[in-house]
């Protein structure tokens, strides 16, 4: 009887605190973090054809990063995110771009927007389309440009770093902290990654 | 004959007294459109930005939205905020953009005059986001649109876009 009442107590405390929790971050609550093994997940490129992270299994990791092209925090970091999947994919980190906005709330984010975009600033990585918007709420993305480091760990992606590329959205040559590739050189060097998230301004993603 | 006068103009002042004092009472709560021009609209880092979202002990409730020109659910809720600032007197609206400052004169300043803008603007400009944004609130992903409101009691925060229902409840809520 006493362990009884011992669970309902538990009970009740776990009941109010999810409670409590899911009222202060409703979006987030059952979204990974860091640490978390990542599901596998399988978009539609821009060039018709299906990416899956499972495709990934050969590489160190992948850089997942929910980017747009609508959003001017997003833009400006295109020419950075091209260099960062030039320099990266061959040391085992490519990038992996998923637009998360839905075309009918932003129509500069359909598919052909998204396949004129990737022509001009000739990106090298795929720029997938998260249909049905149901990849992103997993991640727990916000915003537009939003970064996730995953590491393959024999075979599990886990996820290493939430957050930001760097610390100055307006000028790549003023950057003080490369978040992103301090995170990336961490984990070739067996380190521990000293910062694992970080917070920067963003565009909503966009939802019907 | 002489005391019906005397009604009519006891009427009558009394009748030119109320509605004054209505004239002048819709001048007070009303804040009047005047023109913007780049000087008008500070650009600030967030070490100056700092001091105007501290609990100043007023009897205001201020209300900081965080918005930017080219963000499109920000730009939706702006007027709900322009019409609320005007209907409480209590409450103070100040519109920080997050537009990059090399659009101030191109972007921000003909959208104020376009949409006749009466909160306070100013411009926030610090790439430090990974310092400020969670100074702001330390559960605010950097997501915009957002608001700030607080009065002398208490400090609210919500990374969302509102409908103008759920904003004037908030607002309602937190001037009792």
């Amino acid at each position: 009887m006493k362990t009884f009442s011992n669970f309902k107590k538990i009970a009740t405390i776990g009941i109010i605190a999810i409670a409590l929790f899911s009222f202060l971050k409703p979006s987030t609550l059952d979204a990974y973090q860091i640490g978390d093994k990542v599901e596998n997940f399988k978009l539609q490129n821009i060039d018709g054809k299906f990416v899956a992270l499972s495709d990934y299994n050969n590489y160190k990791g992948v850089i997942v990063i929910f980017t747009c092209n609508t959003c001017p925090y997003a833009v400006a970091y295109e020419d950075r995110i091209v260099a960062l999947h030039e320099k990266y994919q061959s040391q085992g980190f490519p990038v992996v771009a998923i637009n998360p906005n839905d075309p009918e709330a932003q129509p500069g984010d359909s598919m052909i927007e998204m396949q004129k975009r990737a022509e001009e600033k000739a990106f090298t990585f795929p720029y997938l389309v998260d249909e049905g918007q149901k990849v992103y709420p997993k991640f727990g993305a916000t915003k537009t440009p939003h970064v996730f480091l995953l590491n393959n760990e024999k075979g599990d992606f886990i996820l290493k770093y939430i957050g930001a590329i760097d610390d100055n959205y307006k000028d790549a040559a003023q950057v003080k902290e490369p978040f992103l590739e301090n995170a990336i050189q961490a984990l070739q060097e067996g380190r521990e990654i000293k910062v694992t998230e970080t917070k920067a301004i963003g565009c909503t993603i966009k939802t019907k | 004959m002489f005391k019906t006068f005397k009604i009519a103009l006891f009427l009558s002042i009394i009748f030119i007294a109320f509605t004054s004092c209505k004239e002048e009472k819709k001048k007070n709560n009303e804040i009047e459109f005047s023109t913007w021009t780049e000087e008008r609209i500070p650009i600030m880092d967030y070490d100056e930005f700092k001091p105007m979202i501290q609990v100043s002990g007023d009897k205001k409730l201020h209300v900081f939205n965080f918005w930017a020109t080219w963000c499109k659910p920000c730009v939706e809720e702006l007027p709900y905020f322009e019409e609320l600032n005007q209907k409480y007197d209590e409450v103070e609206v100040t519109l920080v953009s997050l537009d990059f400052p090399n659009k101030l004169s191109s972007q921000v300043v003909p959208f104020a005059n376009k949409h006749q803008l009466v909160s306070n603007i100013v411009l926030l400009d610090d790439t430090r986001s990974h310092f400020w944004i969670p100074d702001v609130d330390e559960n605010w992903s950097g997501a915009i649109p957002a608001t700030l409101m607080f009065s002398k009691n208490e400090k609210v925060f919500f990374e969302k876009a509102f409908t103008f229902e759920e904003l004037e409840q908030e607002i309602v809520k937190q001037l009792k």
